[in-house]
Order: C-alpha cells, then sequence, then structure tokens
C-alpha cells in the first residue's frame, strides 16, 4: 500500500567496462530478482505449480492410489512419474519455484528491515515550507502560549497518542512540532515477511528430521508392538534420520472402544494402551481420534480400527496353530476382508519335512452385523451379529519365493497357477463364532472369536512448532501491516504578528503514507484537539 | 426440524430471488444519482475502517420525480427482501444446528450454507452501511441464488453427526474462520467484478457486460471496497485455513499438512490472494490487474468449496459427502 513511498530508483549504471559486465549482470539480475513484479510472477507459478498435486494422485498422500493409476493409464504413467507428477510437491520444479521465491524475500526484505530500522532512529522530518500542498492542512488560529509553549502543549498533546514527535525551533523563531505514527505497519510486514522465512525452515527441518510410520495393532498382550522399523507395516525416515534414534517405546492394545449412532455412523473411539517408554514402568493410557497419544520423542494417532478374527487350525495330523489375523475394514460398517495362511502345517511327524504342497490358506470376510437381507455386507459396524464367511485353499502359498506380498490377500499368481487350490468350491463358507469347520482331509478350523485392532500413525517432527510459531507470528506481523496505517502530521507555531506579546498564530498539515481513508476524520480531531489545548 | 430446514433455504432461495428482482427494477428504474442522494446520511464504516463514499455523483438529466420514487421504493423492497432473505438463511443454519445436535458445518452442505451465509451477512451490512453500493445488490443476491442452489442441488446431504474426527474444538475454530473468510472473499467478488465493469464503462467500452456499468457506483468506490473485504479476509483466511487447520490436521491426522487436495487448494486460493494484495501494493501494477488477480482468487475460491468435493477424494471426511 505504499503509494507515496517508493524506493528511489537506482543511480544509472556507468558505463559497461569489460570487467564489470559481469558484475553489472548479476547486480541486475538480483535487482529484477527482488523486484515485486518478479515477486508476483513467482507467487503466480507456485498456485499454478500446486494445482497438479490435486489431480494427480500423490505417492505422499496414498500411494495405492498411484498404483492404481498405473494400471488405469499405463502409458500416461511413465510420463508423469518422469515429470514429478506423483510427487509434486518433492519436485525439483516445485522447489525451484519456492526457493527462488524466498531468495527474493530475502532480497526484498533485508534492505526494508535496515531502511526501516533506519527511520525508527532518525527523527521525524521536519515540517515542509508551506502546508497548502499537503492533503490536508487545518485554518489558522491563535493561542495565547508563546510558540515555544504552543509547540510544547501540541507535542505533548501527539505523544500521548503515541506519535513519534520532535519539536524544532526554527531560525525565524518559529517552532514546528513534527509528528509521524504507524510505524508498526512497516514492522508488521517485515515480521511477516521474515515468519514466512521461519515457517519455511520449520517445514523443511522437519521434512530432514522428522519420521513416521503406520502399524495394525491388535489387541492384547501377545500383540504388543516396540518402536523399531521392521515392525512397523510402512514406515518412513526423514533423510538425516537414523533408525539408531528412534525413541524407544512399546505398546500394547489393552481396549478398544467405539460407539455407534443407529445409523450407524461413528460417534467416539478409544484406544486404551499400556505403555513402557524408555524400559520404565507400564502406565494405562488412553487416546482417541483428534487426541493423539504424545511420547516422548514421538505421537500416536488413531486413524481407525477393525476386527481381527482368532482362527485356530488343527492339522491333519492333529497339531494346531492359532492366528489373530486382522481383517481390513472396506465399507463403512466394518464389512471386512482378511486371510488367515499357516504355512508350517500338514508336516508329516516321520518325516519332519513340510510339504510344501500342503500348506492352507483361508480368504474371506467377516461381517461384525450379518444383514437380514442375506447381502454380504455387514449392516452395523458394531459386532451385533458377526459371522466369519471363508473360502479354504491348499496349496503352496508362495511366501517362500519372490518379493513378500500383501498379508491381507493370498498369492493370486498361485492360485492362477494352480499352485494354490481352492478346496471349498465357490459358496464361501459361513461361521459362527464357536464354530467348527471340518475339511475334506479331516483337518479343521475353528473360530474362536475375534479381538479389536487399531490403526495407528505413528510420528515425529521435530520443528513442527518452529512452523507454528513462524506461522502465528507472520499473522501477527499480517494483521498490524494490512490493518495499519503510516501517517505523519506537522504543527507550525508563528510568533503573532499582532501587537499582542506572546501571541501566536498556529497552522497544522496531513500526510498519509499510504492509503488511509480516515485521515482526515482524524487530522481534524488532531487539530481541533491542538486548538482546545492551544487557547 | 431438518425439514424446516430445507424449507427455510427454499425460502430464503426464493427471497433472494425477490430481492434480485426489485434490484433488477430499480437498476432499470433508476439512475445513480437518486441512490447517492438516499445514501447522503454519513457514510458508516464496515469492518475495517471506513472510507467516506462520495455521495456527490452527479448525473446528466435526472429522472422525471415519479419514476425516481418508483426505482427507490423498489430499491428499499429489495434491501427489504434482502434483509428477509439472510434472516431465513440463518434461520436454516440455525434449525439445521439444531436438528444435528451440533454446529452446522459438519458436512460440504452444511459449509456451503454458512458460508453463503456469511457472504450474504457481509453484503447487507455493507448495503446498510453504504446504501451507494445498493446497485450492486442485483449481482451478490445472483451469486447467493446460484450457489445456494448448487448446493441444495449437488451437495444436499441429510442430517448426521459428527464423523468422529470431526469432533473437536479446533475444528470449530478452523471451520468457522475458514467459512467467515471464505464468505467475504465470495462476497469481495462482487464488488471486484463490478469494478472491473465500471472502469471498462468509464474508458468508453458500450459491449456487454460493460452497459452494466453504467448505473454502479463510482470505480474508486468499488476498487476500495473490493480491496477492504479482501484485506479483512485475508488474516481471517490465514488463521482458519492455515494455522487452526494445521493444529486440528497434527491432533487428527498426525501430520499438520499433507497436500490433501482441500489443503492444495486452499494454499492456491492463498498463495492468489496474497498476489493480489501484493500487486495492490504495488504502485507499477494496475489496479484493473490487481483486481483480476483477485477474480481468480475468487474462482480457485469456488474450486475449493465444489471442485475439491466433487472432484477429488481426500482426508477431508466432510468432502465426501454429496
Ligand atoms: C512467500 C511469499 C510471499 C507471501 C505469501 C507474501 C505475502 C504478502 C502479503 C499478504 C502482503 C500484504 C501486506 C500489506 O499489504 O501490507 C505483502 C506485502 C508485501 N510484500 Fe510480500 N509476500 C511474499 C513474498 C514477497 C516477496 C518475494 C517480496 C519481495 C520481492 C515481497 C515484498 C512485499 C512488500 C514490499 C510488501 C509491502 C507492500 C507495501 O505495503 O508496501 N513479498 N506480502
Amino acid at each position: 500500500m505504499t503509494i507515496v513511498e517508493e524506493r528511489p530508483a537506482p543511480p544509472a549504471a556507468p558505463p559497461p567496462r569489460p570487467s564489470r559486465r559481469i558484475w553489472a549482470l548479476l547486480r541486475n539480475s538480483w535487482r529484477q530478482l527482488t523486484s515485486m513484479r518478479t515477486a508476483l510472477v513467482l507467487l503466480f507459478l507456485l498456485a499454478v505449480a500446486a494445482i497438479p498435486g490435486s489431480i494427480f494422485p500423490q505417492r505422499a498422500v496414498n500411494a495405492e492410489k498411484v498404483t492404481q493409476y498405473y494400471t488405469a493409464h499405463p502409458k500416461l504413467a511413465p510420463w508423469l512419474e518422469k515429470l514429478g507428477g506423483f510427487e509434486v510437491y518433492a519436485s525439483p520444479w516445485f522447489a525451484s519455484i519456492y526457493l527462488l521465491l524466498f531468495v527474493s524475500l530475502i532480497g526484498c526484505v533485508v534492505p526494508r528491515l535496515i531502511d526501516h530500522v533506519r527511520a525508527l532512529r532518525i527523527a521525524v522530518p521536519d515540517a515542509p515550507k508551506r502546508f497548502g500542498r499537503l492533503p490536508q492542512h487545518s485554518d489558522e488560529w491563535s493561542s495565547s502560549l508563546t510558540p515555544a509553549a504552543a509547540a510544547g502543549v501540541i507535542a505533548k498533546q501527539l505523544r500521548g497518542r503515541r506519535f513519534r514527535t520532535k519539536v524544532r525551533e526554527q531560525e525565524d523563531g518559529s517552532f514546528t512540532v513534527s509528528a509521524e505514527k504507524g510505524y508498526l505497519k512497516e514492522t508488521g510486514n517485515l515480521l511477516f515477511h521474515i515468519s514466512m522465512l521461519a515457517v519455511l525452515i520449520g517445514v523443511g527441518f522437519g521434512h530432514w528430521y522428522g519420521w513416521h510410520g503406520n502399524r495394525i495393532l491388535v489387541g492384547g498382550a501377545d500383540q504388543g508392538f516396540c518402536n523399531v522399523l521392521p515392525q512397523y507395516d510402512d514406515s518412513s525416515l526423514g533423510p538425516r534420520v537414523d533408525t539408531a534414534d528412534l525413541p524407544n517405546f512399546c505398546i500394547k492394545l489393552t481396549k478398544f472402544d467405539a460407539t455407534y449412532q443407529t445409523t450407524g455412523q461413528p460417534k467416539t473411539f478409544s484406544a486404551t494402551v499400556s505403555v513402557t517408554q524408555d524400559g520404565g514402568a507400564a502406565e494405562t493410557r488412553s487416546f482417541t481420534v483428534n487426541d493423539p497419544l504424545r511420547l516422548h520423542g514421538a505421537s500416536v494417532h488413531l486413524l481407525g480400527h477393525g476386527y481381527a478374527p482368532i482362527l485356530r487350525y488343527t492339522d491333519r495330523y492333529g497339531v494346531s496353530q492359532t492366528k489373530v489375523v486382522p481383517f481390513l475394514p472396506v465399507d463403512a460398517m466394518q464389512t471386512s476382508e482378511g486371510v488367515a495362511q499357516f504355512p508350517d502345517v500338514n508336516i508329516d511327524p516321520k518325516t519332519g519335512k513340510r510339504d510344501a504342497t500342503l500348506q492352507m490358506g483361508f480368504e474371506g470376510r467377516y461381517l461384525p452385523t450379518v444383514a437380514k437381507d442375506g447381502s454380504a455386507t455387514s449392516a452395523f459396524p458394531a459386532e451385533n451379529d458377526p459371522a466369519l464367511y471363508l473360502t479354504a485353499y491348499r496349496g503352496d502359498l508362495g511366501l517362500d519365493v519372490g518379493t513378500p506380498g500383501s498379508v491381507y490377500s493370498l498369492d493370486q499368481g498361485q492360485i492362477a497357477t494352480g499352485e494354490l487350490k481352492n478346496i471349498t468350491g465357490t459358496r464361501p463358507h459361513p461361521m459362527r463364532v464357536g464354530d467348527t469347520w471340518t475339511l475334506d482331509d479331516g483337518s479343521k478350523l475353528e473360530f474362536l472369536g475375534t479381538r479389536p485392532f487399531a490403526t495407528l500413525s505413528i510420528r515425529h517432527d521435530p520443528t513442527q512448532s518452529l512452523a507454528l510459531a513462524g506461522a502465528v507470528l507472520g499473522l501477527l506481523g499480517l494483521m498490524l501491516s494490512l490493518w495499519g496505517h503510516r501517517r505523519r502530521v506537522w504543527f507550525r507555531a508563528l510568533p503573532g504578528r499582532s501587537a499582542v506579546s506572546g501571541g501566536t498564530l498556529l497552522v497544522a498539515g496531513g500526510l498519509p503514507r499510504t492509503d488511509y481513508p480516515g485521515f482526515p476524520d482524524e487530522f481534524e480531531a488532531l487539530v481541533k484537539t491542538a486548538e482546545e489545548g492551544t487557547p | 426440524m431438518a425439514e424446516l430446514s430445507n424449507q427455510l433455504v427454499a425460502a430464503a432461495v426464493l427471497a433472494y430471488l425477490a430481492a434480485m428482482i426489485c434490484y433488477a427494477g430499480e437498476y432499470a428504474f433508476g439512475k445513480r444519482s437518486h441512490i447517492g442522494k438516499a445514501a447522503s446520511r454519513p457514510a458508516r464504516q464496515l469492518v475495517g475502517a471506513g472510507a467516506p463514499v462520495p455521495d456527490d455523483i452527479v448525473s446528466d438529466d435526472p429522472p422525471p420525480p415519479a419514476r425516481r420514487d418508483r426505482a427507490e421504493l423498489t430499491g428499499r423492497i429489495a434491501v427489504g427482501f434482502n434483509a428477509l432473505a439472510v434472516l431465513l438463511h440463518l434461520g436454516a443454519l440455525v434449525t439445521r444446528g439444531v436438528a444435528a445436535d451440533r454446529m452446522p458445518w459438519g458436512n460440504m452442505y452444511e459449509y456451503i450454507l454458512s458460508t453463503t451465509f456469511v457472504a450474504s451477512a457481509v453484503w447487507i451490512g455493507v448495503v446498510l452501511a453504504r446504501p451507494a453500493v445498493r446497485h450492486l445488490g442485483l449481482f451478490a443476491a445472483l451469486a447467493l441464488v446460484v450457489m445456494l442452489g448448487a448446493a441444495s442441488l449437488i451437495a444436499y446431504t441429510p442430517v448426521g453427526p459428527l464423523v468422529p474426527a470431526l469432533n473437536s474444538y479446533w475444528f470449530i475454530i478452523h471451520v468457522s474462520t475458514v467459512i467467515v473468510g471464505s464468505g467475504i472473499f465470495l462476497i469481495g467478488a462482487v464488488p471486484a467484478a463490478m469494478f472491473l465493469i465500471r472502469n471498462g464503462y468509464d474508458e468508453g467500452k458500450r459491449r456487454f457486460p460493460y452497459t452494466l456499468g453504467k448505473r454502479v457506483p463510482e470505480a474508486a468506490v468499488l476498487e476500495r471496497l473490493t480491496f477492504r473485504l479482501h484485506a479483512f479476509a485475508f488474516p481471517l483466511f490465514t488463521f482458519g485455513a492455515l494455522i487452526a487447520g494445521p493444529i486440528w490436521a497434527e491432533a487428527s491426522w498426525g501430520r499438520y499438512w499433507g497436500w490433501d487436495p482441500k489443503e492444495v487448494w486452499a494454499f492456491i486460493s492463498w498463495i492468489v490472494y496474497a498476489g493480489y494484495l501484493h500487486a495492490r501494493a504495488t504502485p507499477s501494477v494496475k489496479r484493473t490487474v490487481a483486481t483480476w488477480i483477485a477474480l481468480i482468487g475468487f474462482v480457485t475460491m469456488l474450486m475449493n468449496l465444489f471442485g475439491v468435493n466433487l472432484f477429488f477424494e481426500g482426508l477431508h471426511s466432510y468432502a465426501n459427502a454429496g
């Protein structure tokens, strides 16, 4: 909003000598880069550059969506990948725009900061010769005070209104009072822009020194989790984080409560855990959505929940194994899908050898509340009438070869090649809690019940408070900058020309230094108090 | 209650339509001059600091008094309808909140209902403070009718409780400030567009839409109003979208910023409006150019209100309703 005031144009460059040319070029580019026009263009570019990130799936937001995009657009996807379309906000072109913007910002703010500090230290400039040229000026009025006394009174009034004020005695015996207010506007502007730098640093360091991981934590003392990388389902460490830096804690889910509206909309979730930190004693803590569990050097966020059926498989030799397998919810009513894989079963006790063709896998759905209409989806998210629908497979689960597959579905490749066979037909076998299902080879599967599980996101960002502090200070600066007004007023006290000794003629002028429509009113009020104070 | 809320929305739309028709009537009959005269009570201040509106806008040939009175009356009726519409709109929000037993900001439909309410309330505040800008009412009412209609047709969601992720006081702070900020930005686009039209008209352009500029307030008044509204909304939006939002996101999802589509578009809007403020602060950039940037900001706001909810899928749970 600085309309009245603009930085003076740089002096014309001297005639270029070859040795100076590069210097001049550099200086000109710098000037160009730090101009407001460039800042505008860069801001605009940044806005445009952010758009693709909302159009294309972003790996950092949802990696699975990127995979789906690859399947849906096999031709386009590799190109997008090359252009950074799936990682827009980490791409070099996005970074180069905001880095340039911030270089420009520094180049812009530093000179202004210096100017501002200087302006704060020098006295308010003296009054111009004639007030008639100023946007605001008063009529003359006379006072019986001496010029010095009148100037003193007015200066005091102005100081009381928090103007920076300076009284000067002129050669002709008159006095001038110069006053300026609204320095906070510029201070605010500088604070705002500097805070933006703090935010950038906070965000950047958070990216380097932060880490996060996700983990499905099944209820029960035997299912605890400790904060080491292999125990995460997926994780990502910042470039400057070492696995050894991770804080030392273990948590066990002891209780999970969920309440629902009759429509099935969730009302509340709450997870109760037993935590040990740095080898200390176990404590019981509860946390919920929006209210994470804050530990030393990490916070644990509750993102979701579900059910993990407990299944006991007793093989043809009578050996049994129990597994608790989380089934992932696929809809809001907690219709859940998952698998139970038993690779180490049906081992002939005589030979002790594992037969790869006799591994067992069960795949299917868990419905916490079976729908009355017999559909394959759950009718309510709580376990009002639970049932498990499973299909059994026998053969090679494919766990020993190749890349680790998903733990939530069977290896479709093995099924396709016939290495893993469906042995129970197309209709899934329904099971209620407590049911036993006897398979064709006499082996048995028992559905013992379920346990809750919680989907946790565990994170640490060491500089998020810096980013927050930057943002808050920035907002403060912004408000000062946008809502403040810088203005100057001058009063002149001339010795009276009349015979009355000690008489003084007074006159005032005012200059709003920024677009400030309220200024005439303020000026009028100042003049009025001045008149009243100088009878 | 939910039923009542829906009926109130419909009634509000009708009242906005009625206001629109009356504004249009005044617009057709009237001339600027008498509006200026009707406005010649001291101009009161808007939310920030106020600028006196020059009411010395003189028209070259005053219309015959009868016509003038009719236009004047129509204009007053328009403002009456407009005020009624704001009350109905408020009623719709309140009943919706009562029906749901929470703040009425739980999903996209309610969010739009609230944002347009703020826009409308600010607008009526501006009109009452400065009758000189009343002629813009036609366009403000039109914008509101379109947005409310779109909300009811595209985004309607039955009353439901909040999903637990939305159940936090930071949510209330975040959403309320974003709603107020966005509402003011939205209505700020009306004087912005009219400034461009009026300015074009003043430069001698006589095609549509510049012909609309014939009877709106002076370009400088419109421009300043535009700036004031945006300068007021910007810090609010900054607080709501870039401070309170991330604080809530940190507590809820564990990260304060994740480039979810809603966040991306809030960021874009913010950057564009920052660009507007910069452009306006730079003497070498023309005011028309700056105002175009504000209008681009408006488009990004619409994208945020409607587009993101419809086209993209994100974490913002209320974004998926509809
Ligand atoms: C991170 C990017 C930036 C953002 C979000 C931003 C935002 C803003 C905002 C909102 C204002 C309005 C405050 C007011 O009108 O007083 C402003 C003013 C200003 N900005 Fe920036 N800015 C950015 C970068 C820059 C850069 C790179 C420069 C330098 C080239 C710059 C120079 C200025 C100046 C000089 C003003 C004050 C205008 C005046 O009142 O005289 N800004 N900025």
